[in-house]
């Protein structure tokens, strides 16, 4: 059963989840480095797909390396590069490894990253993507074709609290969590309002009794990288004035550091949230700072066994 | 195809495409969606906006583009559509029949074959829960 599931149904639990940054070269060794900084300080760890549109090492390789580490791994699933045959199959074949998370998104556009040329295939959307996962745990894959015994997964997905339309992104969470999304891990959010707005909307639908919402929280060096993030990353508006504020600081560094820390002191305050979602671009040791200044003890060394590997049960479909 | 349905694909291309955009995927579902094509938007996405709408409203992939959604999602609100239009906007649509491409949706509506979906996404209902 998914160590994640578990943790999501303990009330009181907050969670950390990050993403892991993305592996190229450097074999085994590099993403065991890059574990080994994160496994102190988080409960579950994503393997992204092409990330930002740009190819990496595969997501199912990544998060078959995260399982054979002892870590948790969360494999997200884009639906840009792969059409529905390969999607059932990356989900299938990373639950032979006992990869039961499952997070699953639209994708960025093929024209975000470094091969715009490329074909976007979108064979499924976001939400299509989730019910087919959902499938998959009920022992079908889409043609109805049984898988037995059926792998056992725990489904998430993303969203954007902060994209237009405000008023509908609710509602589009709703779905997902309807399509079979226990977990959503939001994409960043420079306008706390907003944030705020969305998870109040989520506790009056009753979305946190169905998924569990976790913010993303992004640890950047300094001003370069929101400016980055305002004008490239389309989906991400950071406001002129949180830009002056670490541009215009003593020590870039540190105020970029404290954003963070009050974006997810504040998270954490909202209504259905149950935990942050990091990403890492500082590489530095503010992982371990932010979760102790939230004075966050991470589930590993909470629990009184830290086992690394577990037999990875199947046979049914994980329920919450 | 036989003559007949080829006729009336080229008879729903002719009224749809000026009006909507329409990219002749056979299985049409305008009336749920704010009336406003969703293989217009550039992901061909059927479920509502992605996450990098823009802060104007723009496409992520065509910035100078409304978003489709954003503009499917306001007309569902604001367009005079009969109550249960509205209400389908909210239902997930099930991920396109690729062998529909080019078939008229005025037929596959009339003999049902728009509304056949694989056994697994039928399935899929409870969400494996």
């Amino acid at each position: 059963m998914s160590r994640l599931s578990t943790l999501l149904a303990a009330p009181g639990a907050t969670v950390v989840t990050a993403e892991l940054p993305t592996v190229d070269g450097g074999g085994l060794r590099l993403v065991h480095e890059m574990l080994d900084r994160l496994e102190p300080y988080v409960d579950a760890v994503n393997a992204t797909d092409n990330a930002a549109a740009h190819a990496h090492a595969s997501n199912v390789a990544i998060a078959i390396a995260i399982a054979d580490y002892g870590l948790e791994p969360v494999l997200q699933i884009s639906c840009r590069d792969k059409n529905r045959l390969a999607l059932e199959a990356d989900i299938v074949g990373a639950a032979l490894h006992g990869v039961e998370n499952v997070c699953c998104m639209t994708g960025d556009d093929v024209t975000a990253g470094d091969e715009p040329e490329a074909r976007r295939v979108f064979d499924v959307d976001g939400p299509q993507a989730i019910r087919v996962a959902a499938a998959i745990a009920g022992g079908r894959y889409l043609s109805g074709r049984p898988i037995t015994p059926a792998p056992a997964l725990f489904l998430g997905a993303v969203e954007n609290a902060a994209a237009p339309p405000l008023d509908y992104r609710v509602a589009r969470a709703q779905t997902k969590a309807d399509a079979g999304a226990r977990f959503l891990q939001l994409q960043i959010c420079y306008h706390p309002d907003r944030l705020e707005a969305f998870t109040a909307g989520a506790a009056r639908s009753g979305l946190p009794r169905k998924a569990a919402l976790l913010p993303t929280i992004c640890l950047v060096r300094g001003a370069r990288a929101l400016r980055f993030m305002h004008e490239k990353v389309a989906g991400i508006d950071v406001p002129a004035d949180t830009i002056s504020r670490i541009e215009s600081a003593p020590d870039q560094r540190e105020a970029a550091y404290r954003l963070a820390l009050e974006q997810a002191q504040h998270a954490l305050t909202l209504p259905g949230v149950r935990g942050i979602h990091l990403t890492d671009f500082r590489h530095d040791d503010s992982v371990g700072r932010l979760v102790s200044d939230l004075g966050l003890v991470p589930s590993r060394s909470r629990s009184s066994t830290t086992t690394t590997k577990e037999t990875h049960g199947h046979g049914s479909a994980v329920a919450v | 195809m036989g003559p007949v349905e080829k006729v009336v694909a080229a008879a729903e291309h002719l009224v749809k495409k000026p009006v909507w955009g329409c990219r002749m995927c056979g299985q049409c579902v305008l009336h749920s969606t704010g009336m406003t094509c969703p293989m217009t938007c550039p992901k061909t996405l059927r479920n509502g906006p992605c996450g990098g709408v823009r802060e104007d409203g723009g496409c992520e992939v065509v910035p100078d583009m409304q978003c489709v959604w954003l503009k499917g999602y306001r007309r569902s609100v604001d367009l005079p559509l009969p109550r249960v239009w509205k209400a389908e906007f909210q239902h997930l649509r099930p991920p396109v029949d690729n062998t529909l491409r080019g078939t008229s949706s005025w037929i596959n509506v009339a003999t049902g074959r728009d509304r056949r979906t694989p056994v697994g996404w039928s399935d899929g209902s409870d969400g494996g829960h």
